[in-house]
């Protein structure tokens, strides 16, 4: 339904996107993911045809969107990251207004898309309301509602949760998981967690261009760094890491905490082995009574900094993108640091600390 | 065509809603009212009350001057607004032409500015119940003075479309037109070969027949002709997307 050809879009001699290809079918929702400046928003304008790609294909619907634009414009609803809104109009009048510039035809089809976009985006009191006086998350669900609004079968939606508070991003995610069953949903974010509950599949774009395009579970599986375990154990910390540390593919043994003569230690193990039974039975040969043996799972968070590293490693950045790639990275950690981190015992800690190493 | 008809119901909600429009409508009815009444108060005192057709001149001159000062500030914002917002970027995303954009602002200015000559009715409509006078000469001012408003609004929406920022619009808007006007200020400082190709290109020239009561089927065409060339122009900018790209909001 939502189909990108080897897109290619330059400005000038920057290159925003290259070479990107995805495909999204309906009944399908797609986590668009990569730092701030990876040219999310750029394919999602190309794919929405704001302007044509350098080189490659968009399709919407096997429609291009540069050869029949307005056939593939009709089946497409797009909501931009900064709700682009005309303040004075009220939200039927803006809602309607698009409605009839996406083709719907006459006064009551009109009234009862427009009700039904309100409706779906939680927005039926505010609808008498001027755009110019709705809160910031009210005025992102009313881009929401645009891009609904003719019921098209392709949603482009860019960062549909920014700048919502909690609730209300927890509203959209639902939103974007009802509307998947009858359409092919492009979402992009730079928040893992909410990739993660909320999309069947995940493409990651970085500088441009795609790292990978998985399904979440799996892309965590497949780009695991290392596997870990916890271990936690009534025994003295130095004799519990040696102890563990001597066991054959343990990588490195890091020590997490000490309390009330408990020990709680981190093991990272060679990918593919699973010493987990080798580990019981020195610890239980010791006589130290054995607490929690717990894998840790990889988060797409830790997936994806790691395909970050593993693109930066080898050679550094490529020369043109060089200073963009410095500024995406920031920005990238920032908000990857301010994402949820998954705790091992907890299963889920809100801004909880990265791994202790 | 109804999304043309769309645009344009929207553009006016639009216009109506912010007191840009007030103010300048308030100041082109009052601008235009002060000087009708002290062109009359003029023609009575020097020109001699017999012959109507010579007061519409002095009218019409002026209320050119304040079409010239109006009218840019109402097309500023047609599309500069819009992609300062990212709601033309939105646009763009419809199934509409670029053609019917145009057209549906084009025309919603259009309307505005005959909006505002009705409203200047008032005086010559007063003077006639007073003393009435032969209608033509005034028709054929309104003529004039509502398409070179035209060619103004063409010209800005042309503007407009360049840019994000209204201020730049509104001033390159004022640029084209003055210069356009004035281009033939003073034949004898451009030279006697140029003098007669930018005479007839010179707005002010293709005005000045209107204002004397005469309709003249060369001005009706040149006025056209520079409406013509801006909506072309504005159709052209509009499609340089094609290969530019948009400035990112």
């Amino acid at each position: 339904m939502i189909q990108a050809e080897q897109l290619t879009k330059r400005f000038g001699g920057a290159t925003a996107i290259e070479d990107v290809s995805l495909d999204v079918q309906r009944g399908e929702v797609v986590g668009f993911l990569g730092p701030n400046g990876a040219g999310k928003t750029t394919t999602l304008r190309v794919l929405a045809g704001v302007f044509p790609p350098t080189a490659g294909r968009a399709l919407i619907d096997g429609l291009d969107v540069v050869q029949q634009p307005l056939a593939a414009r009709r089946r497409l609803g797009y909501a931009p990251e900064r709700a682009a809104l005309h303040l004075e109009m009220t939200v039927v009048e803006l809602l309607g207004f698009t409605a009839g510039m996406k083709d719907v035809r006459g006064r009551r089809a009109r009234r009862e898309a427009v009700g039904r976009a309100l409706e779906h985006t939680g927005l039926a009191s505010m609808a008498p309301r001027r755009i110019g006086t709705l809160s910031k998350g009210y005025r992102q669900r009313v881009g929401v509602a645009l891009a609904l609004v003719a019921d098209p079968p392709a949603l482009l939606l860019d960062e549909p949760t920014a700048g919502l508070d909690p609730e209300q991003a927890a509203d959209t995610r639902r939103l974007v998981r009802q509307l998947a069953a009858r359409h092919a949903i492009l979402v992009s974010s730079h928040a893992l967690a909410e990739v993660e509950t909320t999309c069947d599949r995940v493409v990651i774009l970085h500088r441009g261009r795609v790292l990978a395009d998985d399904r979440p579970a799996t892309l965590g599986q497949r780009l695991r760094p290392a596997s870990r375990v916890d271990v936690e154990a009534e025994a003295p910390p130095d004799a519990l890491t040696a102890t563990l540390g001597a066991v054959p593919n343990v990588r490195r043994v890091d020590l997490l905490a000490v309390t009330n003569g408990t020990t709680r230690c981190r093991v990272e193990i060679e990918p593919g082995h699973d010493v987990r039974p080798e580990l019981a039975t020195r610890i239980t040969s010791k006589h130290w009574p054995l607490l929690v043996l717990a894998p840790v799972e990889t988060s797409l968070e830790e997936a994806f900094l790691a395909l970050i590293a593993a693109t930066q490693a080898p050679n550094g950045p490529p020369p043109e993108t060089a200073e963009a790639g410095r500024e995406s990275g920031q920005a990238g950690r920032r908000g990857l640091g301010a994402s949820e981190e998954r705790s091992p015992r907890s299963g889920r800690a809100p801004h909880g600390p990265p791994d202790k190493k | 065509m109804t999304k043309t008809l769309l645009l344009m119901r929207r553009e006016l909600t639009a216009m109506c809603r912010t007191p840009l429009a007030a103010v300048l409508g308030a100041v082109f009815v009052g601008l235009t009212g002060y000087f009708f009444y002290s062109d009359v108060v003029f023609f009575v005192l020097v020109g001699g009350a017999n012959q109507t057709s010579g007061l519409w001149r002095f009218v019409f001159l002026d209320d050119r001057l304040v079409a010239l000062l109006v009218l840019p500030l109402l097309t500023m914002r047609l599309f500069a607004e819009e992609r300062k917002l990212g709601t033309l970027e939105l646009l763009f995303t419809y199934p509409v032409r670029d053609g019917e954009l145009l057209a549906g602002k084009f025309l919603a200015a259009v309307l505005i500015y005959l909006g505002l000559l009705v409203a200047t009715v008032l005086g010559p409509v007063l003077l006639y119940t007073l003393h009435p006078f032969a209608l033509t000469p005034l028709l054929a001012g309104y003529l004039g003075l509502f398409l070179l408003g035209v060619a103004f609004i063409a010209c800005g929406l042309a503007a407009s479309v360049v840019t994000e920022n209204q201020v730049v619009a509104a001033v390159l808007t004022y640029g084209v037109v003055v210069f356009s006007w004035f281009a033939t200020w003073n034949e004898a400082a451009i030279g006697e070969r140029v003098a007669p190709v930018l005479l007839q290109l010179s707005l002010f020239d293709h005005f000045y027949g209107f204002a004397q009561g005469v309709i003249d089927s060369r001005d009706v065409v040149f006025l056209l002709g520079f409406t013509a060339l801006f909506l072309f122009l504005a159709h052209r900018a509009l499609g340089a997307r094609a290969w530019r790209g948009l400035a990112s909001p």
